[in-house]
């Protein structure tokens, strides 16, 4: 069976690729930071030696659009593009070049809707930053074949956080019963509480502090039950008008279990919490821990 | 009340660099030939398969023209992509780093919870 190596759980950070590339002298106080912040957590991944990543996002209205809505969508192809002229023109981001896991993918639709989900799929999809972001600060080498998982976090009616959950534990005893000798990763991104295009964007912290506080400590903690005893649909709304996007860290916590993570670590920044979360599930399988 | 159109405008115009910058510069004329030619456009196909029913209303015509970004918030228009398409029309305006996001954030700082629907 193939090995679930490593799950990293994390923001993603459009302006990150940007700032990291700024000489010192242009870059803003708290970049230097960030990128030791970014690259302390970018060898939990390198140390999985992962083969192939499994990558949860959520289009932004770039591909995926009103007149025709998936709730959960599966990449199925050999290539992907990546970043669209939007995001170039807003973050600097450069277009990228993916290659697909078709096997994967088929096993994850075909098993996906067999055990309850009624996966979208996709035979041509431009990724967006929800899924580039974790390429550039975990793998910039961009060297290994994903398999991108979209979720509907952004147009209502939302899933709910519990099916969130949900698909995560599945997607988790899909990887586990995959019959392949490859090491998987799973990478997905969300974020903490966010305000976009509203009165409390672009603070000097994110939105609700508190809120991040807490989410920090359940994602840290494995406490899905805590989690959700807390978090719905409505409440999502009042740490911030972006705020559903935590609904995918709930996804990746669904994958890891009620399991504390074995890396954690968090930056307050402008706009919004960064969060940065990893774990490994056989730490038998990880180098520099192997007993 | 038509939030779909809304939103179809600025996904539209926000992801072609062209129709960005005419709406910039001649707001007015842009609405005008995008509600002609977009606005029943099906995306996925050709132009003969026009969706026939969908119209702006006055009220979300006059807010396009306006750059009325306050009045698309308190419609329901989805705010990531008002946001998106602002950014890119007006950053530009603006010396300080995010100076525009933050006058954008001051025009809304009347807004309550909890914020108009975005549900389409």
């Amino acid at each position: 069976m193939a090995q679930l190596v490593a799950i990293l759980a994390t923001t993603h950070h459009p302006f990150y690729y940007r700032t990291s590339q700024l000489a010192p002298e242009e870059a803003p106080p708290f970049a230097a930071e960030w990128v030791r912040k970014v690259e302390a957590y970018r060898e939990t991944l390198t140390r999985a030696n992962p083969d192939v990543l499994v990558m949860v996002g959520s289009d932004h209205f770039h591909q995926i659009w009103l007149d025709n809505m998936p709730q959960f969508l599966v990449g199925k192809a050999p290539f992907y593009d990546g970043n669209w002229e939007n995001e170039m023109r807003e973050f600097g981001l450069p277009k990228l070049f993916f290659k697909g896991h078709e096997e994967l993918s088929a096993y994850m639709l075909r098993e996906g809707i067999d055990k309850g989900f009624d996966l979208a799929f996709s035979n041509e999809l431009r990724v967006d930053h929800s899924v580039t972001c974790p390429i550039f600060t975990v793998r910039p080498q961009n060297d290994l074949p994903i398999v991108p998982i979209y979720t509907n976090i952004f147009a209502p009616p939302l899933p709910r956080p519990e099916r969130f959950v949900a698909l995560g534990r599945t997607i988790r005893e899909i990887i586990d019963a995959w019959p392949s000798d490859l090491r998987v990763a799973v990478i997905g991104t969300g974020h903490l509480s966010l305000e976009l295009g509203g009165p409390r964007q672009f603070g000097p912290h994110g939105p609700d502090p508190e809120f991040d506080a807490r989410a920090v400590e359940w994602i840290g903690n494995g406490d899905i039950d805590g989690c959700l005893s807390e978090v719905t649909l409505d409440s999502l709304h009042a740490p911030g008008n972006a705020t559903h996007g935590f609904m995918d860290f709930m996804l990746m916590m669904g994958i890891a279990g009620h399991v504390k993570a074995d890396y954690a670590d968090h930056l307050d920044l402008f706009h919004t919490m960064e969060a940065y979360f990893t774990w490994y599930p056989n730490p038998q399988l990880i180098e520099g821990t192997r007993s | 009340m038509s939030k779909y159109l809304l939103n179809k405008f600025l996904y539209t115009v926000d992801r072609d660099a062209e129709l960005t910058e005419r709406y910039r510069e001649d707001p007015a004329a842009l609405v005008a030939w995008w509600e002609s030619e977009l606005a029943g456009k099906l995306l996925n196909s050709i132009d003969a398969e026009q969706t026939t029913w969908l119209r702006l209303t006055d009220a979300e015509r006059e807010a396009l023209v306006a750059h009325d970004q306050v009045a698309l918030f308190e419609m329901g228009a989805h705010p990531f992509l008002t946001l998106t398409l602002w950014i890119a029309m007006f950053e530009r305006d603006f010396d300080e780093p995010l100076g525009m996001q933050l006058d954008y954030a001051a025009k809304l700082a009347h807004v309550e919870l909890p914020y108009p629907a975005i549900d389409t």
